[in-house]
């Protein structure tokens, strides 16, 4: 295999697993926030429990993405040292940033966070909970912000020619507000808080189902199931915004989202279907006009589609881009839907007698740790064969110095690293839930609901 | 040479010359002192002792870890040329180095999950082995950088992978992973108690005599086998304070442990890298890398600098964030201050 095949597998394979953990820490810290928020309002000890419970698995899973972000930071470097110089000027200063502003913040107060519970006082852990999640949230601004940069870049020149052409930042706020940052700070924050709360809900759902911490998990259960819901649905206005920003700045992204070829023709809506890049076709199920409908309000409105494009400025794999892109959209909606009946029947009161639902929200936590990785996997393949659009090629991005063979070590190093590193988080974090919020010396509020929790049993 | 912006008499390019050799200063004395915590763990022989130990540095060593990021960053948008170069060149050693950083940062983690005797021990070695391996492979970054890369005009590699793997470089990293003991086992003392303290005590007397030892060696390699690296300290012989307070301060750092001033033994300890650093800075001023291939493709900071412009905007940052920074970094180790105590909380 070549060099640019290899570092691109690294790349994607060390960025997807990185990505499971920081929407997770930053949802679970928002989850968090609340939790011991309602302890300060209350003073109700439950929600201390909540928090000290959720704090064990929070510091599990900022440990793993903190280790493998570090990775990222500086694979930028050993594999794309080409894009690295090119970029440097730009996408280099938001990555200071995120250290200085994000995680400094997020790291410093983390000590507080988990061990300073006997340390300081309540007001001041609860502040140092806040400002753990203000900075992971912090974190993403300055990533998207350097990623959004690649997708729609400003405030920029271009110096030099060939392989040594870099851009200079002129305008730092254009650069850092470019086109599409702001909607996909939105879309991504939205994303890691489906992440978290959905953590929240599997866990309390399983405790529920199993009829341990009753009382516990259903307020656990109330709290993530707000946040929720509420961005579930706010994905869904978010993610059509993203969409129309993607269709005005990134055309060739947008026709492979939809596998829509004609150059200029109504574009269709598909639910589901089949991308063939050779005979450059769909098959699936489709509303005609629909993509047209979304972004114009009008069936029978053209839109560019890929044959107005050279061959070699599309993206490489549309069915990939397609079908990530519906994975996303197909759990999205679902989620809405789950989330909005889930509450209606909360609402009703009648909701902690359904334990077929409660069962879907055990196995739910997959489902926007999926959305996500699809997301990103549009976002990024639908972006090639550029890295930074319009400007910079992935194919000349790459490390020159760099062999194959070095990739090939240290993509099988991180492999197994990873592999091992999963394999221990799962086994840990299904320790951590099996052990409970309530350590032997505590007493066990639950179960409070005998009655319910022997109907389900059965 | 052109003639560039200044900013309090010094134009921007050596400024972030000296930001980024502070971060990494600022990195070896955070750092350095929880790799060094690491690098002795194994000397702890109680268990209970290992996990005092690694309490010691629980709620900090995140945070240190900041500084490599801020760094690493910093180099990345200043000398994005540097870092290029740097990172391409050490490709095998750097992967290792970040599977080390996970390594370390999971055995902390996962470590006090567990309650078997045999699950504690494999993340004790996990940890002090991943401690020690950062800690050479940093020497070794930096003795190659004092050495010379084989990099090309265009600041490409060209040379062995292994050629990082050099006497010189090794001697670096020894001296290193002996700095990071001594500062981590100064750093352990001051944070405990009874019997623990006394052992520390020993590893501490031991540790610095192992720094004493490879610093010296080093010096007499430095002086007689690569002996432009003075060459800047013979030209300017008032500079020749630089190696006298390092004896000093190294001096000191006895002294003050024997008179149980722990907290100023580590400062000192601290200062001896301030000052090993500056010996570092003015050796290089203004090359960053030299190319062992030919003086002409060095990267130096006029070279290999981003706009003055990018400089500008991280200089604002910089200006804005290092008070911050240094705000949370104060408060964490404010409130962590004094000796160790288990809770329930602990790893």
């Amino acid at each position: 295999m070549d060099v640019e095949l290899l570092s691109r597998i690294q790349f994607s394979f060390t960025i997807s697993f990185h990505y499971i953990y920081p929407p997770l820490s930053i949802g679970l810290g928002l989850v968090m926030v609340m939790m011991e928020g309602m302890y300060l309002k209350t003073k109700n000890p439950i929600y201390e429990k909540m928090t000290r419970f959720y704090t064990k698995i929070f510091s599990l899973i900022f440990g793993i993405g903190v280790a493998t972000g570090i990775v990222m930071e500086f694979e930028f470097g050993t594999n794309w040292a080409t894009y690295s110089k090119y970029v440097g000027d730009v996408f280099g200063s938001a990555l200071a940033a995120e250290g200085i502003f994000a995680f400094a913040l997020e790291s410093g107060f983390l000590g507080v966070l988990l061990f300073g519970w006997n340390k300081v006082s309540a007001r001041m852990h609860f502040f140092s909970t806040v400002m753990v999640t203000l900075g992971s949230m912090f974190s993403a601004i300055w990533i998207v912000v350097a990623n959004s940069w690649q997708q729609t870049p400003t405030g920029f020149k271009v110096v030099g020619q060939g392989l040594r052409a870099r851009a200079e930042i002129t305008d730092f706020w254009a650069m850092a507000l470019n086109p599409s940052s702001l909607e996909r700070i939105l879309h991504v924050w939205l994303g890691a808080f489906i992440s978290g709360s959905f953590l929240v809900l599997s866990i309390s759902a399983y405790y529920i189902l199993k009829n341990r911490y009753v009382d516990f998990s259903r307020r656990t259960f109330r709290l993530a199931l707000l946040v929720a819901t509420f961005s579930c649905v706010s994905q869904f206005f978010s993610g059509h915004q993203s969409a129309g920003i993607v269709a005005k700045y990134q055309p060739t992204k947008l026709a492979a989202m939809e596998g829509h070829y004609p150059a200029m023709a109504p574009a269709d809506l598909y639910l589901f279907g089949y991308v063939d890049a050779y005979k450059e076709q769909v098959k699936g199920l489709k509303i005609p006009g629909g993509l047209s409908f979304l972004l114009h309000q009008d069936f029978s409105h053209p839109v560019k589609g890929l044959q107005a494009f050279p061959r070699e400025d599309r993206p490489g794999a549309p069915n990939l881009v397609f079908q990530t892109y519906h994975l996303m959209l197909i759990i999205g909606v679902f989620m809405i839907f789950l989330t909005l009946y889930s509450y209606f029947l909360l609402w009703k009161g009648v909701f902690f007698d359904k334990p077929w639902l409660l069962q879907i929200f055990v196995w739910s936590v997959l489902l926007p740790q999926l959305a996500n990785q699809a997301g990103w996997f549009t976002a990024e393949t639908g972006r090639q064969p550029w890295v930074v659009y319009g400007l910079l090629r992935t194919s000349d991005a790459l490390s020159q110095s760099v062999k194959a063979h070095q990739v090939l070590f240290s993509l099988i190093m991180f492999t197994l690293v990873y592999t091992l590193l999963f394999v221990l988080f799962i086994y840990l974090l299904h320790k951590k839930i099996q052990h409970g919020p309530y350590s032997r010396g505590d007493i066990d509020h639950s179960p409070l609901h005998k009655s319910m929790g022997t109907q389900i049993l059965k | 040479m052109m003639i560039l912006e200044q900013f309090f008499n010094l134009d921007y390019p050596s400024w972030w010359f000296l930001v980024i050799f502070g971060l990494f200063a600022g990195y070896a004395i955070l750092d350095g002192f929880d790799l060094g915590a690491g690098a002795v763990h194994l000397f702890l022989k109680k268990k209970n002792s290992r996990r005092i130990a690694l309490n010691a540095i629980g709620p900090v060593w995140d945070g240190n870890e900041v500084w490599l990021v801020i760094g690493g960053g910093s180099l990345f948008a200043a000398f994005p040329k540097v870092y290029a170069a740097l990172l391409t060149s050490f490709y095998e050693p750097f992967m290792i180095f970040l599977v080390m950083l996970i390594f370390r940062a999971v055995s902390i983690e996962f470590r006090s999950k567990e309650p078997m005797a045999w699950w504690r021990k494999m993340w004790d070695i996990s940890y002090c082995l991943s401690s020690i391996c950062m800690s050479l492979l940093l020497g070794i970054f930096l003795g190659n950088v004092l050495l010379g890369i084989p990099i090309d005009a265009d600041g490409n590699f060209h040379g062995d992978p292994l050629f990082f793997f050099n006497p010189y470089s090794v001697f670096v990293g020894i001296t290193t992973l002996s700095l990071f003991m001594m500062h981590g086992a100064i750093y352990l003392v001051m944070k405990t108690q009874e019997h623990l303290h006394q052992k520390l005590r020993i590893i501490v007397r031991d540790t610095t005599i192992f720094f004493i030892i490879s610093v010296l060696l080093l010096s007499f390699y430095t002086i007689l086998y690569v002996p432009r690296m003075s060459r800047n300290i013979q030209a300017n012989p008032w500079l020749f304070f630089i190696p006298v307070c390092m004896v000093l301060s190294i001096a000191n750092i006895t002294r003050q442990i024997n008179r149980n001033k722990f907290i100023s033994a580590f400062v000192f300890s601290a200062f001896t890298m301030v000052l090993l650093f500056l010996t570092v800075v003015i050796e290089l001023f203004p090359v960053i890398i030299r190319s062992s291939i030919d003086p002409t493709y060095n990267l130096t900071i006029y070279n290999a600098t981003a706009s003055i412009r990018s400089l500008k905007i991280m200089s604002v940052f910089v200006i804005i964030g290092a008070p911050l920074v240094m705000s949370y970094t104060a408060f964490v180790f404010y409130t962590f201050k004094g000796k160790v105590k288990l809770d329930e909380t602990s790893y």
